[in-house]
């Protein structure tokens, strides 16, 4: 008899546990979502050419910068050191400049990530330049068997070999 | 339930697991790396650097899927007070570290050369790199109480409150711009990962999974036998003084 009341009471308490730990999970969940959406501006690594659009930003600000490489924007000056490219998004571009050493996975038609600061509307000065690889990965010549058949979708993935700068 | 809390009866099925799953994981590794480091074609932008792919994502899957089992079994010990559940998620949170270190390190080392940087405070790296806290902060929680069941209760909690960070972890790439790509294998499209790259690395992440269930069940084991013979010892200890008093 006390038996069969005390296995009650102890399965009521493992029900009550059970209740109260999803209850604190939800509550866990539900804030952080909060808190994460709040700080939504300062999680995000980058600001896209159509974001700049939107807010204002001081020149003295750092910021970084991200999109794809324009195919046919990138151009090299004389000292070989000094870049010009556009970053698009599709809808907005901005002209970056930068000097330095460019990554390897710098290419037309491939993401990239500038640091740097506003110049003004048109012009960003990038002070680092990161590349920003996508999530495909194939051989060799199964990019170019479907450049060839004309299954080669966005504009990414161009070689450097076709996206050497002018 | 409680049925495998019959630590006898748990070391006859850890022993019976061991050989299987420690022999899958070696002809896994011996394919797996064959594959991976030989036979599987380069990429055709990243080439021969591509390779770091088949530790590198194993590695975060199992970090990730090591902390789920943690927490998972840290649920079990705060509902059932389940003793093997404290037992395995105590044994998992070091093998769990380990991989998170493996990915952040591999990461590491792949991005310098594919992004330009060792590392950078984007959502992906960071959230990661939280969880190598979480797993840390566990160890050193359930080792700082004298009494086991006060540091296991504390620990279990730690470790369910940190498996917030396992979406976060997973969705960072679509929630927020980062520098890291979004997923390649687990997406609602299927994989964007050409099949002679794709197989070499499932295989891969089989050996991972099989290493995490070998070296699991025989600390879980270890675990059992240590508490055994401080049971014995303790009741030696007993008879002793009872026989001097």
């Amino acid at each position: 008899m006390t038996d069969s009341l005390g296995l009650k009471r102890t399965r009521r308490q493992k029900s009550q546990r059970v209740y109260t730990l999803l209850f604190g999970l939800t509550m866990l969940g539900l804030a952080t979502a909060l808190v994460l959406n709040a700080l939504e501006d300062s999680i995000v690594f980058f600001y896209s050419p159509s974001d700049l659009r939107e807010r204002s930003i001081s020149p003295e600000q750092r910021i970084r910068v991200g999109g794809l490489v324009e195919l046919g924007s990138w151009k090299k000056a004389k000292s070989q050191t000094v870049h010009e490219f556009t970053v698009t998004d599709g809808k907005n571009k901005i002209t970056a400049t930068f000097n330095g050493i460019l990554p390897d996975l710098f290419r037309e038609g491939q993401g990239v990530i500038a640091e740097g600061r506003l110049k003004n509307n048109r012009l960003f000065i990038a002070e680092e330049v990161l590349a920003k690889h996508d999530e495909n990965y194939m051989p060799r010549e199964v990019a170019d068997a479907l450049k060839k058949s004309g299954h080669w979708n966005k504009g990414s993935g161009s070689r450097r070999s076709s996206g050497e700068p002018k | 339930m409680h049925r495998y809390a019959n630590p006898s009866r748990f070391i006859r099925i850890a022993d019976t697991i061991f050989p299987w799953a420690g022999g899958i994981m070696i002809t896994a590794f011996a394919i797996g790396l064959y594959l991976a480091l030989l036979k599987s074609p380069a990429d055709y932008q990243q080439s021969e650097m591509v390779r770091i792919m088949y530790i590198h994502v194993p590695a975060a899957w199992m970090a990730l899927f090591t902390y789920a089992f943690m927490a998972l079994s840290s649920a079990a010990v705060l509902i059932w007070k389940h003793p093997i559940a404290l037992l395995s998620a105590k044994a998992a949170a070091p093998i769990g570290a380990s991989f998170t270190v493996i990915c952040l390190a591999t990461g590491s080392l792949w991005g310098k050369p594919m992004w330009g940087t060792w590392w950078v405070w984007d959502a992906r790296l960071t959230s990661v790199l939280i969880l190598l806290f979480l797993y840390l902060g566990y160890i050193a929680l359930i080792n700082a109480f004298d009494e086991t069941e006060r540091g296991g209760k504390a620990a279990s909690l730690l470790a369910l409150v940190g498996a917030v960070n396992l979406p976060i972890i997973k969705y960072s790439v679509d929630w927020w711009n980062t520098l890291h790509q979004p997923a390649s294998v687990f997406r609602l499209d299927g994989p964007a990962i050409h099949p002679d790259m794709l197989w070499p690395l499932i295989i891969m992440a089989i050996a991972f999974k099989m290493f995490l269930l070998t070296t699991l069940v025989t600390r879980i084991k270890s675990e059992l036998i240590a508490a055994r013979v401080q049971n014995v010892q303790r009741s030696l200890h007993g008879n002793l003084a009872d026989g001097r008093g």
